[in-house]
Formats: structure tokens, C-alpha cells, sequence
């Protein structure tokens, strides 16, 4: 066994470990995306796969990629993707889930590179990723065409960005405002804003404009007799997800 | 370490298997082979000397295997291995009697023609099953055997999981499985409790040999003591799984070999000729005990581990190969998402796939026994009644017949000759 050093301050530590508890509790507060994860890594691991040669049956297929996940929150997507072997940097504006997610990477023995810093701000600091995952994020920016350009301009040459979000009809107010943040109180109130949902075809001509190709689109629709996901080729009605490339 | 101020020293953890699998029997062999095949290093640790597992003589067990276990078997490379020493069953016949009268006019017949999936199942012997499967465990570079050393201790963490064995030895894994039967000492450790009943009945289990071929029929008789279910082996030779009252089993068991065979001619009838005895006999009481839990902390449970049924229909080691089969896709799914396969959302989604199935099973089973082992007369003239409705419509019958093949529920895809 080898050790390594963090950076975490061992005083904030015991309350940062709570915090990450809470994060991957499967029952508690982020219960939703927990049920969303295997959806989600099921697209990002097959278009990831797909777009750099890799088979996901061989140990480590993401090694020698790099990844950026934007809105890391306390890592639930980066974890996988280091486990795949993937370098991970996960970003994310919110300063308090830096040191959680960081305390929990350690805890599940994974190197991930976690910073507070902002899409925009990496794009002008010249970093650049061979995937930039962008899930559930575009419907809370201010200005999605700014925050594309900058997911656009992390990209090399031929990267690949995979963005979630929800779709904007009177369903999805009704399934993901109404049912989740009313009904089943998934969600705090006011965690989604209905008018700056997106639908595909907007996402598709946004992302045409900040330079990058659409290259697929999915649906992940919620089954509520077996209380799970799926993912769908037909319904994109609320949840959905897109892959694009940037042209090489 | 060099500053201490920054504590929160972690680990890379290395494991010394990615699965630590406790019981050598036969599920926990099929999912080290399943792993094994998707690329997981596996250690199974039995408290049985290597000797003991790898005994040839025949012992009188066997199992009646379905189609659905077969196809899981084929494609973890066991069946080629036992496929020249399995006897397939092409009809099923099940009768209500009383033992000295011959079956009731009332009867179902399944017969394999009926679905297009082929035989419903196949009998195979205990020593063929353990011994394609020590052979295979051994030809796969994945997996390490332990015989002869039990588990004293186990311990999770948020990234590990550990077992200590008696000779002061401790291997680490990312998942344990309890695989260690109905008295899992694996299940006892973690705090799982379990609820289970006792039926009062015990199984007399033996083969028999008989003059004139069986033809791939197997038979039930329900008569009030219980149960008398006789299953095609390879020749002219039958394994017989019979219940009967605890004390009338105790006083059966103690009657030398020919008594004991008086004792169950009447029973067994005529039909195949005259009957003596091909192996050992044994007694198993029957009851169900299902584990309150399938998981735990780095742990899942499988097999009698988790759910031991009444072995009236024979699919004790059905149900357990389903679990292998569901949980080795849960977790070979999981790995290649990224996700930590120890962890609780993972372990869920097994447990979740597994208990509905086990909890209908165990149900089923039970109220099937409790209806037939009754000599009450309304009793018996319902059974026979829905009997001879289910042999009459051919829709209801293949249903029948697809269950029993196991093709029914939530199939994994092991068990639909597909691979992970």
C-alpha cells in the first residue's frame, strides 16, 4: 500500500466527511441523482467508449483520457470515471463541495484533481480535456450560450461533450417542478426554473453556435412502476442527454 | 507523513481479490467462474479440506437443474463438463395419491414438446457438479481457492471489506459474498437475522435402480405425509426426494437397506419394475429460512445463504444459480459504469432484482405443500379439480411448463444463453 498527502485541513475534516456522507447517502438528500447515476454512466461510458475506440470490458478503458466533469458536486460522476481510469479534474462553483468530494475520493482511494473554479475561467486559463461531461448544469447558467463557448473551448480537437438537462414542455414542468420539488420533495423548492429549461432542438442550434457538432441525443425517462430509469431512443419529454464533438 | 498537521493520511487500497467468496459449494464456484469471465479476481474460501470436495463416489444427490440453470451453467463453462453425465427431462407427471391405492384419476402432464426452448431441465449428480466445477475454479488464473479454513472474523470499511481466517490470515476484497448455506455464519457476522419455519416433515433422499427405463419422465406423487418426487438419472436409475412425518422419517431412516426399500415400494409403485438401492441415503428436516436481509456493508448474500426453501420443487440450487446469475450482471455492470461494486447502491439494486422473486418462491412453495400434503377429502377434491383444470388448458400448462424451466421472472441474461 502506498500513502499520499491531502491538502484538506484536517480541523474541517470530521465535518467535510459528514457532508460526503450525505452526498452518497443512496436515501437521503441527493436520492434522485443516485437513481439517475447508472443512466447517466451508462450514456457517458458508451459514448466515451465509442468515440475513443475503448471496450469497457478490459480493466481501466478510460486510461490515458482526460476528463473534466463540470458540477462535480461531491463526485459522483468523477469517481467512476477515475475508476476507469481516467485523470478526473471535477469543478465545481460551489466552494463547500471542493473539500467534500475531496475527503471522499481519499476515502474510496481514488486521485481525483477537485477545484472550485468555474467553466469560463478554466477555458481562459487554456485548459483543454479529451471530454468535458456537462450534466444537469446548462438549465441553472445565466447565459448558456457563453458557458457552451466555454465548455467548447476546454475541448481539444476532436473532444467529446456530453451534456444533460431537462426539457421545457408542460410535462416536464409537471414531472420535474411539480412531482419533484412539490410532490415527492426530491428536490428543494425552487431548484429549477421552468422558463430556462431547454429543449433539444435549442440545445442543438446552441451548441451548433458555440462551435460544437451534435452527434446524438437521448431521452432518460423515470419508470415509476419499477422506480428506476431507463434511458430512451423515442422520449426525450423531460430528462435528456446529448453528445457532441468538437470538429478535430 | 512527513507533516502530521495535514493528517488525513489515505491509502491506495490494494485488494487481495476484488470478490471474497465464502462456500465452496456450488454457487459460490459458479460465481467465482462468472467473475472470473468478466475479468474479476476472485478468492473462494471453503472450511472443507481439498480432499473431502474432490471425493468421486457417487453419494445418491443430485439435482434437477433448469433449463434456465443449465444455460447459466453453459455459459460459465460447467455444462461441457457434465453435459455426457446429465439426464434430461422431457415430461413432467404429477399426481395426487394415497399410498397403497395408485394416483387419482386427477393428473398433470407437462411435456417439453409443449415449449420451444427444449427439455425443462436436466438431472446431473452431486460429484459431477463439484468436480467440473474444482476443475474449472483450477484451470481459471482469476481465482484463488482456500479448503480447509474457516472464516473467524470479517470487517467493512468505506472502501474495503475483510475476512480473517483461523490460521490468523487476512484477505481483503472490495465485496464479500456469504455463499456458506442456511446457517451462513457470513450472515450471523454482519448481524443479519433470519426468519424461517420448521414443516415437522423431513426429506428422505436416495437413488434408486430400477428394471425398465424412466424414459426422461419424472414424476410427483402428492400423498398426505408429503410429497414423492421421482427424477430420471442417466440408465435405469432414479433419484427419489420423499417426505414424511419427522418421527415417521427418523423411524424409516433407521430400517436397514432392505426394509427401507419395503417401505417405499408401495409408494413408488410398479411402473419401472423392481427397485434397489443406488447410493447412500440421506435426510434433510425440511424448512424455510429466509436471511431479513440480502445485503449488508460489502456484503451479499446468496443461495441457501439467503433463502433456503422447502426442496419440494427442486429448485434449491435453482433459485441459488439465479442469484449468481443476478448478482454477477449487477456487478459486472456496475464495474464497467465505474461504480465502486462494494458499495451500497450497487449491492441494492441485487438485493432488489432478488427478494420479490425469493419471497413468491418461498410463499408459493409453501402454500403448494401445505395444499398437498392434507388428506383432508374437500382438500384433495379441490387439488384434483384444479389439477385437472390445469392439464386442461393448454395455455395455463405451458405456463406451468416455462416455470418449472425456469424461464419465467426477471431473467438474467446468464440464464438467457446470453453473455454480461
Amino acid at each position: 500500500m502506498q500513502a499520499q498527502q491531502t491538502t484538506v485541513d484536517p480541523g474541517e475534516i470530521a465535518k467535510f466527511e459528514a457532508m460526503a456522507a450525505e452526498w452518497w447517502d443512496v436515501n437521503g438528500k441527493f436520492k434522485p441523482l443516485h437513481m439517475l447515476n447508472p443512466c447517466r454512466l451508462d450514456y457517458i461510458t458508451t459514448q466515451i467508449a465509442g468515440e475513443f475506440d475503448r471496450d469497457l470490458s478490459q480493466p481501466e478503458p478510460f486510461k490515458g483520457l482526460r476528463i473534466l466533469d463540470i458540477g462535480c458536486g461531491g463526485g459522483l460522476l468523477c469517481e467512476p470515471m477515475a475508476r476507469l481510469g481516467a485523470d478526473v479534474v471535477g469543478a465545481d462553483a460551489a466552494e463547500r463541495n471542493i473539500p467534500v468530494a475531496k475527503v471522499h475520493a481519499e476515502q474510496s482511494g481514488l486521485d481525483i484533481d477537485y477545484r472550485h473554479t468555474t467553466a469560463e475561467d478554466m477555458a481562459a486559463a487554456g485548459e483543454q480535456f479529451d471530454v468535458v461531461l456537462n450534466m444537469e448544469v446548462v438549465e441553472h447558467v445565466a447565459s448558456p450560450i457563453s458557458y457552451l463557448t466555454a465548455c467548447q473551448r476546454l475541448l481539444k480537437p476532436g473532444g467529446l461533450h456530453i451534456c444533460s438537462t431537462i426539457n421545457r414542455n408542460p410535462k416536464s414542468y409537471v414531472m420535474a417542478i411539480f412531482g419533484a420539488e412539490v410532490v415527492m420533495r426530491w428536490l428543494p423548492k425552487g431548484t429549477h426554473e421552468w422558463n430556462k429549461f431547454i429543449t433539444p432542438d435549442e440545445l442543438f442550434d446552441l451548441m451548433r453556435d458555440a462551435g460544437l457538432n451534435p452527434v446524438d441525443r437521448k431521452g432518460f425517462v423515470f419508470n415509476p412502476v419499477s422506480w428506476s430509469w431507463k434511458i430512451s431512443d423515442r422520449d426525450l419529454s423531460v430528462n435528456y442527454v446529448t453528445a457532441a464533438l468538437k470538429p478535430a | 507523513m512527513d507533516n502530521p498537521a495535514r493528517a488525513s493520511i489515505f491509502q491506495i487500497m490494494t485488494y487481495d481479490s476484488d470478490i471474497l467468496i465464502v462456500g465452496g459449494g456450488l454457487n459460490g464456484p459458479a460465481l467465482a467462474l462468472a467473475m472470473a469471465q468478466t475479468g474479476h479476481s476472485v478468492t473462494v474460501i471453503d472450511a472443507l479440506p481439498q480432499a473431502a470436495r474432490e471425493a468421486e463416489d457417487f453419494d445418491g444427490r443430485s439435482y434437477a437443474l433448469a433449463l434456465a440453470s443449465q444455460r447459466l451453467l453453459n455459459a460459465i463453462g460447467i455444462w461441457e463438463k457434465v453435459a455426457d453425465n446429465a439426464q434430461p427431462m422431457l415430461e413432467i407427471k404429477v399426481t395426487d395419491g394415497r399410498a397403497g391405492e395408485g394416483p387419482s384419476p386427477f393428473w398433470m402432464h407437462f411435456d417439453h414438446a409443449e415449449i420451444e426452448e427444449g427439455p425443462m431441465g436436466y438431472m446431473v449428480e452431486d460429484r459431477f457438479l463439484r468436480r467440473a466445477f474444482l476443475d474449472a475454479m483450477a484451470d481459471q488464473p482469476l481465482i484463488t481457492q482456500i479448503s480447509g479454513k474457516t472464516v473467524m472474523a470479517q470487517d467493512a470499511t468505506t472502501n474495503a471489506v475483510s475476512v480473517t481466517l483461523d490460521d490468523g490470515k487476512i484477505l481483503t476484497g472490495r465485496v464479500l459474498v456469504g455463499s456458506d448455506g442456511r446457517r451462513s455464519g457470513t450472515a450471523e457476522r454482519a448481524g443479519i437475522k433470519r426468519t424461517g419455519w420448521g414443516y415437522g416433515q423431513t426429506a428422505l433422499v436416495c437413488a434408486v435402480a430400477h428394471e425398465k427405463p424412466h424414459n426422461g419422465v419424472a414424476h410427483q406423487f402428492f400423498m398426505p405425509p408429503g410429497p414423492l418426487a421421482i427424477l430420471p438419472l442417466t440408465g435405469n436409475r432414479s433419484s427419489i426426494v420423499w417426505s414424511e412425518t419427522d418421527e415417521e422419517a427418523q423411524r424409516i431412516n433407521a430400517l436397514n437397506d432392505a426394509a427401507y426399500l419395503d417401505v417405499l415400494r408401495p409408494r413408488f409403485g410398479d411402473f419401472l419394475g423392481d427397485i434397489s438401492l443406488a447410493g447412500k441415503r440421506f435426510t434433510y428436516p425440511l424448512n424455510l429460512t429466509i436471511a431479513n436481509s440480502f445485503i449488508a456493508d460489502r456484503l451479499a448474500l446468496i443461495g441457501d445463504a439467503a433463502h433456503g426453501v422447502h426442496p419440494i420443487a427442486g429448485q434449491g440450487l435453482n433459485a441459488g444459480l439465479r442469484d449468481v446469475a443476478a448478482l454477477a450482471e449487477t456487478l459486472t455492470l456496475a464495474a464497467r459504469r465505474g461504480e465502486d461494486i462494494g458499495s451500497e447502491q450497487v449491492l441494492l439494486r441485487y438485493q432488489q432484482w432478488r427478494r420479490f422473486d425469493t419471497a413468491t418462491l418461498a410463499l408459493a412453495t409453501d402454500a403448494f405443500n401445505r395444499l398437498f400434503s392434507n388428506d383432508n377429502p374437500l382438500l384433495r377434491a379441490a387439488r384434483d379439480f384444479g389439477m385437472g383444470v390445469v392439464n386442461a388448458l393448454p395455455g395455463l400448462r405451458r405456463g406451468f411448463i416455462r416455470e418449472a424451466a425456469g424461464l419465467t421472472g426477471d431473467l438474467p441474461k446468464l440464464m438467457q444463453g446470453k453473455p454480461i
